[in-house]
C-alpha cells in the first residue's frame, strides 16, 4: 500500500507539460524514418526485379561512369560529416559555428544534387531516359526518390538556417536539428544502398 | 488552360449518375445554407475544422465514415440491382462502361474511405482515453491526416460529377490500368485518392504507434492495456510497415502513366504482376488493418457486457501479434493463379491457414468471456455475437480457399467475393457498430436508443445472409465476378434472393438512420450524466461524456487490467485532487485543413493535366508546412480554475444521478472535496 501511495504521489509530480516532449518527438522521427525506409526497400526490391529487364537498351555497364559518381558520393559523405559539426556545434551552443556548418552541408548537398540532375540530364540526352526500359524506369525512380529526398532536406537546411539566425538556439529549433540531422544520415546510409546494389553491381 | 477539363466532362448524358451529382450538390447546397442560416461558420471553424481535440477529430472521421457508407453502399444497390434484371435477353438499366466504375468505387470506397476513416475515428476518440492521456502524441499530425484522408474522399465524390471513375476495379491490376488501355481520367482519380488518403492513414499509424508506446498512464505496463489498445497498436504498426509499400506502388503506376515508364507495361522489360505483388503486400495487411480493431472492439463489448474480466488476455495480445506478422506471409494467395509454381503457392497456402489458428483463438477467448457471464443483451453484444457466428463461416470458406487447387476453381468467381465479404461486413463493419454504439455516449453525451439499434441489426444480420449465401452458391455454379450481363437463367433466381438481401440490408440503413433521428431527438431522456453508462471496465469511463478537452484533470494511476473497474472496486474512482493545476494543451490550427485542401486542389490539377494549378497547389503546401514550422507559441494553459470549475459541475451532475440511480450502486459514493 505504501508503494502504491508512492507511485501515485510520484506520478503526479512528475506530470509532463506538455505531451509532445522531445523525447516524443525524436522517437515520432524514428519511426517515419522506419517507413520511409520501406519506401526505399520497395523500390530496392522493385529495382532488383528489373536489373536485367534491359529491352534491348542500355545495361549499367555502359551507362554507369564510377569516378565521376565516387565525386557524388563524396560530396554527400563529406556533407553527413560536416552536419556532425553543426550538431556538436548545437551542442556547444555556438550559434555562428552552426550557421556556418548548416551552410557548408547544405552547399555539399547541393553539390551532390546538381551532379545527379546532370548525371540524369546525360542520360536522358543520350536516349537513355526512364522510358527506354523498365530498367531505367526502376533505376531512376530509384535514385530520384533518394535525390528528391535530398533535395527536401536542403530546403529544409534552409529553413533551419533561417530559425537560427531568426530565433537563435532555442529547444524546438535544436529539436528540429536533431531530426534534421537523422534525416541527413538516414539519406547517406540510403545513398550507400544505392552506390553499392546500383551502381557498384550494375557495373561489375 | 484547364489542361484537359472542359464541360464535355460532366456526364449530362448518364441519367443516374447526372441525378446522383445533382442530388449530392443540391444536399450540399441545403447544408451549406442552413451553416449560414443558423450562423454556425464561425463555431463550426473555430471548434471542428480548425480543433486539434483527438475527440473532435474522432467524430469527424466517423461522420466521413458514415456518409461514405451511405455511398458505397448505394452502389452496391445498383450493382445488385443490374445482376438481378440483366439475364438473358435483358440488358439492365446500366451500361458496361458505368458498371464497371460502380464496382471499382464501391470497392475503393468501402476500404479506404469508409473503414479507414471508421478506424481512425473509433482509434482517435478512445485510445487516448483508454492509455490515461490528454491527447495523441502528434496532435497537429493527427489533423493532417483527417483532412487528408477527406481530400483524397472528396476526389473520388468529384469524380461522380466531373470525368468518370476507374473501371479497373478497386485493386487497380496492370496492365488494364495503363495508359494504352484506361486513357482516361478514371484511373488517375483513383489513383490520387488512393495515394492521399493512404499517406494520411500512414501518419495515423506512425501517430498511435507513438502515442501507445510513449503516452500511456503511470502504471499503464503492457500487459495491463485495454485489448482495444492492443489492437490499435498492432493496427498502427500493419499500417507504419504496409501502407508505404502501397504509396511506392501507386507512384510507380503515377510514373507509367504520366511519364512514360516501363514498370507494369506489356512491353520495353515491364512486369504486370510486379504491381499485383506490391498492391497485395500491402493489401492483405490492409484487409487487418481494418479487421483488428474491430477485434478490440468486440474484446471490450464482450468483458463490459459480461460483466466479466477478458478470458485469455494474454493469448488474446499474442495471438493479435501472430496475426499481425503471419498478415505479411500472406500475399500470393490472391493470385495462386499467376502461375508461381506448387512450391510458392504452398508456402502461402500453408501461411494462410495458418492465420485461422489465432483468429480462432480469439474466437474461443469471446466465447469463454461470455461463458457463465450476466450478459447483458444491448446492440453491441448482437453486433458480437453476429460476428462470431458469420465470421466463423466466412473464415472457413477462407481455408477452404487457402487449399491452392482449390483456388485454382474458385478464383474470381463470386465464390471469392463472397467469401471476403463475410469476412469484411461482420469482422469490420460489425465490429464498428459495435464501438459506434459502445463509444456514442462517451463521444456525444447520450446513449443512442436501443430498439432501433437491434432492429438494424436485424436486418443487417438476415440480408447479409440473404445477400450473400447466394453468391457461394453461384460461385459454385462456375458465376464470375464483376459481371454487367449474364446469359445463363441457372443464375437469375440466387440474384433475386441476393437482391433482395440488400435491399433488408438497406432497411438496416435505414433504422441506423432513424435511431441518431430519434436519440438527437431524445437526447435529454438518454443524456449520460455520469460519464460510464455501461459500468465499464477501461479507463475511458472514467472521463465525462462527453470528456473536456483535457480528459482527465489529474492522470490516473493504474494497478491491474481493467484499470477503472479495479478503481470502482477499490472505491477510489471518483476521489478528488486537493488542488487541481494548470493544464497545457494544444492550440486549434487551421493547417491541416489548408493542407487538404490545397492536396484536394493538388490532386484535381494532376488528375486533369493543369499543370500550373498543381505546380501553385504544391508551392502553397510547402509554404504552409514552413509556416507551421515556424510557429514555436503552439500550447495554451487551461487554468487551474477552469479546470475546477469544470469538474465541480461534473461531481454535481455525478451527485445528482448518484441519488436517481441509487437503487442502482453502479457508482460508488464521491469523495468529498478535500
Amino acid at each position: 500500500m505504501t508503494t502504491e501511495a508512492t507511485t501515485i504521489a510520484a506520478a503526479q509530480n512528475a506530470e509532463i507539460a506538455h505531451p509532445d516532449t522531445l523525447a516524443i518527438q525524436t522517437f515520432g522521427f524514428w519511426i517515419y524514418l522506419m517507413s520511409d525506409l520501406i519506401i526505399f526497400a520497395t523500390l530496392f526490391a522493385t529495382f532488383a526485379v528489373f536489373s536485367r529487364s534491359y529491352a534491348g537498351g542500355p545495361t549499367g555497364k555502359e551507362l554507369f561512369d564510377l569516378p565521376y559518381l565516387l565525386g557524388e558520393t563524396l560530396f554527400l559523405l563529406c556533407s553527413s560529416f560536416t552536419y556532425g559539426l553543426v550538431m556538436l556545434a548545437v551542442h556547444d551552443g555556438k550559434k555562428k559555428r552552426v550557421l556556418l556548418g548548416l551552410a557548408v552541408t547544405f552547399l555539399l548537398g547541393l553539390g551532390f544534387v546538381s551532379m545527379e540532375i546532370l548525371e540524369f540530364h546525360r542520360l536522358i540526352v543520350a536516349g537513355h531516359g526512364p522510358d527506354r526500359s523498365a530498367f531505367l524506369s526502376s533505376f531512376f525512380t530509384l535514385v530520384g526518390t533518394h535525390g528528391t529526398h535530398v533535395t527536401f532536406g536542403l530546403i529544409w537546411m534552409a529553413v533551419m538556417m533561417g530559425q537560427v539566425a531568426v530565433k537563435g538556439l532555442t529547444s524546438p529549433v535544436q529539436s528540429r536539428l536533431l531530426r534534421l540531422s537523422m534525416f541527413w544520415h538516414f539519406l547517406d546510409l540510403i545513398w550507400i544502398g544505392i552506390f553499392s546494389l546500383v551502381y557498384l553491381m550494375g557495373v561489375v | 488552360m484547364f489542361g484537359k477539363l472542359s464541360l464535355a466532362a460532366i456526364p449530362y448524358h448518364n441519367l443516374i449518375t447526372i441525378s446522383a451529382v445533382i442530388g449530392s450538390v443540391i444536399l450540399g447546397l441545403v447544408i451549406l445554407g442552413l451553416i449560414t442560416y443558423y450562423r454556425k461558420w464561425t463555431y463550426l471553424y473555430q471548434e471542428w475544422l480548425t480543433s486539434l481535440d483527438h475527440k473532435k477529430i474522432g467524430i469527424m472521421y466517423i461522420i466521413l465514415a458514415l456518409v461514405m457508407l451511405l455511398r458505397g453502399f448505394s452502389d452496391a444497390i445498383l450493382m445488385r440491382s443490374q445482376q438481378a434484371v440483366a439475364a438473358g435477353g435483358h440488358l439492365g438499366f446500366l451500361t458496361p462502361e458505368h458498371f464497371n466504375q460502380i464496382f471499382s468505387a464501391h470497392g475503393s470506397i468501402m476500404i479506404i474511405f469508409m473503414a479507414m476513416p471508421f478506424l481512425a475515428g473509433l482509434m482517435n476518440i478512445v485510445v487516448p482515453q483508454q492509455i490515461g492521456a490528454r491527447d495523441v502524441a502528434f496532435p497537429f499530425l493527427n489533423s493532417v491526416s483527417l483532412w487528408l484522408t477527406a481530400a483524397g474522399a472528396m476526389l473520388i465524390m468529384v469524380s461522380l460529377g466531373v470525368g468518370d471513375f476507374s473501371k479497373a476495379g478497386w485493386s487497380g491490376y496492370t496492365p488494364l490500368t495503363e495508359k494504352a488501355y484506361s486513357p482516361g481520367v478514371g484511373v488517375d482519380y483513383w489513383i490520387w485518392a488512393f495515394q492521399v488518403a493512404g499517406i494520411g492513414s500512414t501518419l495515423t499509424g506512425i501517430n498511435f504507434l507513438v502515442t501507445i508506446l510513449k503516452m500511456r498512464a503511470p502504471g499503464l505496463t503492457p500487459m495491463r492495456l485495454p485489448l482495444f489498445v492492443w489492437t490499435a497498436f498492432f493496427t498502427s504498426v500493419l499500417i507504419a510497415w504496409a501502407f508505404p509499400v502501397l504509396t511506392v506502388d501507386l507512384a510507380l503506376i503515377t510514373l507509367d502513366r504520366y511519364l512514360g515508364m516501363h514498370f507494369f507495361t506489356n512491353d520495353l522489360g515491364g512486369n504486370m504482376m510486379m504491381y499485383a505483388n506490391l498492391f497485395w503486400t500491402w493489401g492483405h495487411p490492409e484487409v487487418y488493418i481494418v479487421i483488428l480493431p474491430a477485434f478490440g472492439v468486440f474484446s471490450e463489448v464482450a468483458a463490459t457486457f459480461s460483466g466479466k474480466r477478458l478470458f485469455g488476455y494474454r493469448s488474446l495480445v499474442y495471438a493479435t501479434a501472430a496475426i499481425t506478422i503471419l498478415s505479411f506471409c500472406v500475399w500470393v494467395h490472391h493470385f495462386f493463379t499467376m502461375g508461381a509454381g506448387p512450391n510458392v503457392n504452398i508456402f502461402f497456402g500453408i501461411a494462410t491457414m495458418l492465420i485461422a489458428i489465432p483468429t480462432g483463438v480469439k474466437i474461443f477467448n469471446w466465447l469463454f468471456t461470455m461463458y457463465r457471464g450476466r450478459i447483458r443483451f444491448t446492440p453491441p453484444i448482437y453486433w458480437t455475437l453476429g460476428f462470431i457466428v458469420t465470421f466463423s463461416v466466412g473464415g472457413a470458406a477462407g481455408v477452404l480457399m487457402a487449399v491452392p487447387p482449390a483456388d485454382y476453381v474458385l478464383h474470381n468467381s463470386l465464390f471469392l467475393i463472397a467469401h471476403f465479404h463475410t469476412m469484411l461486413i461482420p469482422g469490420t463493419l460489425f465490429g464498428f457498430m459495435a464501438g459506434y454504439y459502445y463509444w456514442f455516449p462517451k463521444a456525444m453525451g447520450f446513449r443512442l436508443q436501443e430498439d432501433w439499434g437491434k432492429r438494424a441489426f436485424w436486418c443487417w444480420v438476415i440480408g447479409f445472409y440473404l445477400a450473400f449465401i447466394p453468391l457461394y452458391i453461384l460461385g459454385f455454379m462456375g458465376m464470375p465476378r464483376r459481371l454487367q450481363h449474364y446469359v445463363n437463367p441457372a443464375w437469375h433466381p440466387w440474384l433475386l434472393v441476393a437482391a433482395l438481401g440488400t435491399a433488408v440490408i438497406g432497411l438496416g440503413l435505414v433504422f441506423l438512420v432513424i435511431q441518431l433521428v430519434v436519440s438527437i431527438r431524445n437526447r435529454q431522456i438518454l443524456s449520460d450524466a455520469t460519464g460510464d453508462p455501461w459500468d465499464g471496465r477501461t479507463l475511458e469511463w472514467l472521463t465525462s461524456s462527453p470528456p473536456p478537452a483535457y480528459n482527465f484533470p489529474t492522470i490516473p494511476v493504474v494497478a491491474d487490467i481493467d484499470a477503472f473497474m479495479d478503481l470502482k472496486e477499490k472505491g477510489i474512482a471518483y476521489q478528488r485532487p486537493e488542488q487541481y493545476r494548470d493544464i497545457e494543451m494544444p492550440k486549434n490550427a487551421p493547417h491541416g485543413l489548408i493542407i487538404g485542401a490545397l492536396t484536394f486542389l493538388c490532386g484535381f490539377a494532376l488528375i486533369w493535366h493543369i499543370w500550373w494549378l498543381a505546380i501553385l497547389a504544391a508551392l502553397g503546401l510547402l509554404g504552409t508546412v514552413i509556416a507551421r514550422a515556424w510557429d514555436d507559441d503552439l500550447y495554451e494553459t487551461i487554468p487551474a480554475a477552469e479546470v475546477q470549475r469544470l469538474e465541480d459541475e461534473r461531481y454535481q451532475r455525478l451527485a445528482a444521478t448518484q441519488r436517481n440511480l441509487a437503487d442502482q450502486q453502479a457508482i460508488p459514493e464521491p469523495v468529498p472535496e478535500g
